[in-house]
Order: structure tokens, then sequence, then C-alpha cells
């Protein structure tokens, strides 16, 4: 994927597109069925201008395609009146890079705060200015009406109650009904794309796995893929399988964590206790078998840096596999748990896909959709992998996704250490000065892609991460309109958001 | 069957027994293979060599023109345990270990220096038992982790670490907590709410710079959106780093602060090991 059009190592297109055209092709591969999947802007050799790139997944086809597009005098046509889904990344081009895109609907600031001010675009290269920051209220919807007094407004965060995350959430209200949500989300933004900047490359992963640190793997993986695509490396087979076995150990602790939590807003209390013993019971097998509980420190450009200690997974993953099929009949079958998920927190096939939903969400909304299949990388094709999709839409429909998902984890795992490859877990690789990869894996939450380029020096130039939360945090207010304060916890945690993720 | 549900849920708690560890008194603390914060041995260090601190994203090993054995300096408290010096160091100068009791009370304890460890650690203000008991209320601050150090808080209340039976409870409001308890690098939108937060603490009030991040920003520190952790921010009590500590990092570092297990790092090494919770 050097220059120009032609398929690149992982089959990725680059095509030209003029700004005017861009309407047309997007309308387009809209009707047959394509998404949108993100687009972010870089300056490709210290240009004063940025240069855009639409990542596009056509339905027919297996690799996302990317169009190239150099808009003029600093701004383009929004696309989101037509593939809504791409509102939140092109505001966050506008925070970063400084385009403008006209017609924009929400052309209010998505990343960076009210009242934060860059002197430069922060990622224009060599802007290096901290911003200046004097907070201002947020611009969120005004009350109008007969008795807009009968409507309060509760701003709870951004620090919360328990362990929690940051971020501020405010709710619209009227008793229990919920008439506006709007998550204030970017609290943690730390600008994880310009700590890539003038990074080698194998040194690079140890950023990637601190994006999201319960998504270190899928995001190891897809900076490693993006790495491996630019410098048309091929990682042997072994190393392809193993990186398999971490992603679905990273799944299972996080699915497992997720009915934990679940259990937690349902008041199932040893249902809570167990999701969550259970979670440990995983993460002190990643301990034992990589010596992070995390799985840190494995993955690299080419393959792996050290082998895991397989002969730690087999026994404890057997008894973790007969305790959770116990644990989650009984969850399927606790009818106070059940009738506070079904029916919560609905989202619809339609507004799944048009918004971008991905992940379990996406899938329990009936959007048969899943990178390890659909774009397959790695050993996917040797695995006995099992995609599994939900009518319903509510929190229940998410719930039975997730069961589903660890179980079959737990038997992808057992096939990787019956069947494993010999063979060298690494090989050489190099991305050449000047080149550019697109890498994508399906983390637990959906999928993150990395984009990168490398500079004529031979370090990273600029790094473009989309992470699943981010675009699943775009989805879930359309779900808390128009619900109750009762079922907002509930609804919240069957979505499974980090905001880690979403931040950067 | 939908009648039968929650005596379902209570005999199936009850089969599972006791799962909770007597950890630090005994008992496994749950981190079997943890790689810790690699060991530093500067008589292998050779000359001219430079890979390891090349290998340093953060920066925790810095190099002056001193002769072999002195030129590096080690700052633990910038380590995010990613092992790359240890993959880099071709004679097994860094090597690596489980030691993950990493915390301190004065930030230069976690920087390695030779010949002599430091003075014991200064008694806390005027003896922090006398004040609290044997126990404590914390208040937790995300201020722009990744989400791993509060991956490991959480889990501290999971059956196996069981926090609670120590006495350390997490508390919604910062009215009512002893220690504030920081993860990540400072933002400068968590600046406020953290300078907020740490002002509602009554006195005497507590902190505690948990995760690399909130000790000196690690890698994802400083930039046009963050700070470098607590460093200037807040006056801070113990430094906690690891890139997250496991849970038993954090319990250890909560019952040093109550003056429950001694501190084990001095000049960047483990040099005492016993427990006394």
């Amino acid at each position: 994927m050097t220059t120009g059009a032609g398929p690149c190592a992982n089959g990725v297109l680059v095509e030209d597109v003029a700004p005017s055209a861009l309407e047309h092709r997007c309308r387009a591969a809209l009707e047959t069925g394509a998404r949108m999947q993100f687009v972010y802007a870089w300056f490709p050799h210290e240009a004063e201008e940025p240069e855009v790139r639409y990542v596009v997944h056509a339905a027919s086809y297996q690799s996302p395609q990317i169009w190239r597009c150099r808009p003029g005098p600093l701004s383009l046509p929004s696309l989101a009146p037509i593939a809504p889904l791409l509102s939140w990344h092109e505001r966050e081009v506008t925070d970063l890079c400084g385009l403008r895109f006209e017609g924009q609907p929400q052309p209010e600031p998505l990343v960076l705060l009210r009242g934060a001010t860059a002197q430069q675009p922060p990622l224009r290269p060599g802007s290096a200015m901290p911003l200046r920051y004097v907070p201002a209220p947020h611009s969120v919807v005004e009350v109008a009406g007969s008795t807009p007094q009968d409507v309060q407004l509760l701003p709870f965060g951004p620090i919360r109650a328990d362990v929690l995350e940051s971020a501020q959430f405010l709710f619209f209200y009227i008793g229990e009904g919920i008439l506006h949500y709007h998550p204030q989300l970017f609290f943690k933004h730390r600008g994880m794309e310009k700590r890539f900047e003038g990074a080698q490359t194998p040194l690079a992963v140890v950023l990637a796995e601190r994006v999201s640190a319960v998504g270190s793997v899928a995001h190891a993986l897809a900076f490693c893929h993006a790495v491996e695509a630019a410098a048309w490396c091929e990682v042997p087979p072994r190393a392809a399988w193993l990186r398999v076995l971490l992603a679905e150990l990273e799944r299972i602790y996080n699915h497992l964590h997720y009915l934990g939590h679940l259990c937690h807003t349902t008041t199932l209390k040893v249902g809570e206790a167990e999701g969550k013993y259970l979670e440990e019971l995983a993460k002190q097998i990643n301990c034992r078998a990589t010596g992070s509980r995390f799985l840190r420190s494995l993955v690299a450009p080419g393959g792996l840096r050290r082998e895991p200690r397989l002969e730690e997974i087999a026994a404890p993953l057997a008894r973790l596999r007969t305790e959770f099929a116990g644990y989650a009949d009984l969850l399927e079958s606790s009818t106070t748990h059940l009738d506070r998920l079904i029916t919560t927190g609905r989202l619809g096939k339609q507004l799944a896909f048009d918004q971008g939903a991905t992940g379990p969400v996406e899938r329990a909304s009936g959007v048969d959709r899943d990178s390890r299949r659909d774009q397959p990388y790695g050993a996917y094709e040797e695995m006995p992998l099992r995609v599994a999709v939900e009518e319903g839409g509510d929190a229940h429909a998410r719930q039975r996704v997730r069961i589903a998902e660890i179980a079959n984890s737990i038997e992808i795992v057992t096939h990787i250490l019956d069947a494993l490859p010999s063979g060298p877990s690494r090989t050489d690789c190099h991305a050449a000065p000047g080149t550019e990869g697109l890498g994508w894996a399906e983390s637990p939450r959906g999928s993150v892609y990395y984009a990168i380029h490398v500079h004529e020096d031979g370090a990273l130039a600029r790094v473009k991460i989309k992470s699943p939360s981010f675009s699943n945090w775009r989805v879930f207010p359309h779900t808390v309109h128009d619900s109750n304060m009762m079922d907002y916890a509930i609804n919240e945690a069957s979505f499974g958001l980090t905001i880690a993720g979403c931040d950067r | 069957m939908a009648l039968k549900t929650i005596p379902l849920w209570t005999l199936y708690g009850l089969r599972g027994g006791k799962v909770t560890t007597t950890w630090p008194r005994g008992g496994d603390d749950g981190q079997g293979g943890f790689i810790g914060m690699p060991r530093f041995d500067p008589t292998r260090c050779q000359e001219g060599c430079r890979q390891c601190a090349e290998a340093c994203l953060p920066g925790a090993i810095s190099m002056s023109d001193a002769p072999a054995a002195e030129r590096l300096t080690v700052d633990y408290g910038r380590c995010v345990v990613c092992q790359m010096c240890v993959e880099a160091c071709p004679t097994g100068a860094f090597a690596p270990s489980n030691d993950w009791a990493f915390s301190v009370r004065q930030r230069d304890d976690l920087i390695w220096r030779g010949a002599e460890a430091s003075p014991e650690g200064v008694a806390l203000k005027d003896g922090i038992r006398r004040i609290f008991g044997r126990s404590l209320h914390v208040r937790h601050v995300d201020a722009g982790s990744c989400n791993g150090c509060e991956s490991e808080l959480q889990a501290l209340n999971n059956p196996f670490y069981n926090l609670h039976r120590l006495g350390v409870f997490f508390t919604p409001s910062p009215r009512f907590a002893d220690l504030l308890l920081v993860t990540g690098p400072v933002t400068y939108a968590m600046r406020g709410p953290l300078d907020e937060a740490y002002l509602s603490l009554p006195e005497p009030r507590f902190v505690m710079a948990m995760g690399t991040c909130a000790v000196s920003g690690g890698t994802n520190g400083g930039g046009y959106a963050c700070g470098n952790g607590l460093d200037g921010v807040l006056p801070v009590d113990i430094f906690v780093p690891g890139c997250p500590p496991n849970p038993a990092a954090m319990i250890h570092a909560l019952l040093m602060l109550l003056e429950r297990m001694p501190q084990g790092v001095h000049g960047g090494r483990i040099v005492a090991e016993n427990d006394d919770a």
C-alpha cells in the first residue's frame, strides 16, 4: 500500500477520490450494503494541509477499501447526513487536525472539551503545545415548552460512585422517565495517537497495549497487522495460532467480567460474585501462562516476543469450562435477572448498522458481522469459530451473545492446545520508510482498526486508532432516550463499554 | 422453574465454599507466574552499550558518561514492566523477576541506587494507626488511566481477594474518605475534578499514586493533553508503580499505608520481605 491504487499485503486497496465525488460515491456504496468504517486525517510530508482517508467496508469484499481524498482549502463536504456513524469521526478530525466538514449536522467539538483550545491542530507534526483549558458549560439540548421547570437535569460525574472510569452523564428527566441523555466523554483523552509519532514500530506496540488495558491483545494485534501489511510480512503459522489463543483468552476474561457486572446491576448477588470469581480465575490463567494478567508483552510485529507457557492453560481452563457451563445455565433461567434484561435498552437492527454498532452489541441486534470471519486474519480460518447472533436487540440478547462467545472461545483455545503447529513464532518484520498499512482485529467489544504511516526516517509519522467503544458509545444514547432511570445502569452494563478506549 | 431460582443460587454459592485467599497471612497471593519489575545488576553492564535505554519507551533508564557500573540510572517509577530492556540487554544486566510489591513512601526510593539502601521509610504523619485504627476508606479517582488499574481495583472486591476482610472500603463520596487513590497521568480535563475531590477529603487525608501513570506519567503522560502523573499536582504519601500493579501489590500498598505491612523497596531494590498483616 505504498502509492496509488493497487492491493497491499492484506488486500486493502487505496483509491483517490475527488472531494466533489465523495457524496456520490458514499451513496452508491451504502446502497450496496457497504459500511463506512471511519475517517481520519494526517499530514503527509509535514504538509500544511491534511490528507483524508475514508475506510470503507463493502459487503461483498473481504478487505476494506481506502478512499484517499485531498481537500482543498481546509474543508470537505460532510458525509454524516448520509452515513451517520461518520459524524463523530468527522468531529474528531475537526478537533485534532483542524479540517472543517461543510454541512456537519453537529458542528460542536467532540474530543476536546468545550473551553479547551489548541494553538495548532494537535495532530499536526511538530505541534507539541499543551492545550489551554478554561472549563466551559456543555452545549446540550435546551428545554422548551409550557412547563420546562418540570424537567430536571442530573449531571452525574466525571467522578462517579464506586471504582469507575471518568465520564459525565447528563440526564434530563421527569420522575423516573429519561427524556434525553447526553454522555460527556473524553475527560480521559490523553492524545494517545500523538504518542506514537516518532516511535519505532517494535517499541510502539508497548503503547498500543496501553490504549485500553482490557483490549491489550486486540490493540496490539491490530497495530501489528498494520505494520505487517506495510512490511509485506507474513507471520509464521505457529505465531498466528498463538495470537488467536491470546485474543480468545482476552475475550474469556472480559466477557466473564461483563456477566458479573451485569448481575451487579440486576442485584443478583451470588451471580455477581461468581462472575467476578470466574474472571479472576481467567486472569490467573493469563498470569501463569504469560506473566501478565492482561496478556501484555507478547505480541510483536512479525509474531510473538516469547512463547506463552501452554502447559499452564489446559487443566484450569477445563475446570473453568465446567464452572461456567453451570453458571450460564443458572443465569439463563433466573427470572428475576431476566425480567430486568428483556426489553431493556433495545437497539434495532437498522439503527445498529447505520450508527456503527460493533461487536457483541451489533450481533445482539441481528447484524451478522464479525471481522474474525468476514475479514479473516491470523489463523481464524482454521478455527472452530461460530459467530453468535441474536435478534432481540435488548440487554438479554447481549448477554446471550456473550455467553455463546465465552463457550466458543474456550473451544477455540482447546483446539489450539490440541493442534498447534510447530515452528518458529517470530519472523523479521520491517516496515520500510514511506509505507503505510491498515490492520484490524475483533476485540471482545468489537472491531479495532489501526492505520499507520511510516515516516521517511523509518519512525511512525501517524497512527490512527478506531476503537470499538468509540463506535458503541455513539450508538448507546439512542437506547437511553425515552427509557427510565431504573433500567439505565443495566442498559449501560449490557453494552460493556470502556471509556479509556473511546477517549484514547 | 421460575420460583426456584433464588434458592438455587443460594445452594450454588454454598456449594462453591469459601474461595477467599488468606494472603497476606500465608496463603496464595494469586500472582503465580507474574512478571514484575526487571532486576538490575550493574556489574554485568558493558562499556558503551546503550541498548536498554534505547528500548525503554517511558524513559525509565537513562545514561550518563560515568564508568560502566555507575552510568545507568534506573527509575522504577517510570517502568511499565514491558520487559523490552530485558530482551534488549546482551549481558543479562536486566533480568526478569516476579518483584511486584514495589510500593514506596518516598519517590526517590524507586530510583536504583547502588551501595547502601536508604534509611527506613519515614514514619507516616503522626502514626496513621492511631488515627484510623486498622480501617481505611478510599475514594478512587480515574485521572485518565487505560482502565488497567480500574480493572485490578475492581478485582479487589471479587471473592478471591475480598478486600473488605482487611477493613478497607471504597466510598462513593470523598467526604467519607481517608485516602484519595489516583490512577492515570492526569489529563487536562481531570485536573480540576481531581483537585476538587482532594479538597473535599476531611483531614488528615492521604494520597496514593496508583500505577506508573500516576507516579510519573509512564508511557502515556505528557503531550498536549496530559500531565506527568501526580508530580507537582498533589502531595503523595504512597507511590505504587506497576502497569498495572496487580491486586496483591495494591493490597500491599494499602496495608503499607496503614503500617500493617512493611515497605519492601529501598533504593530501587526489594531489600526486605516479611509480612505483618
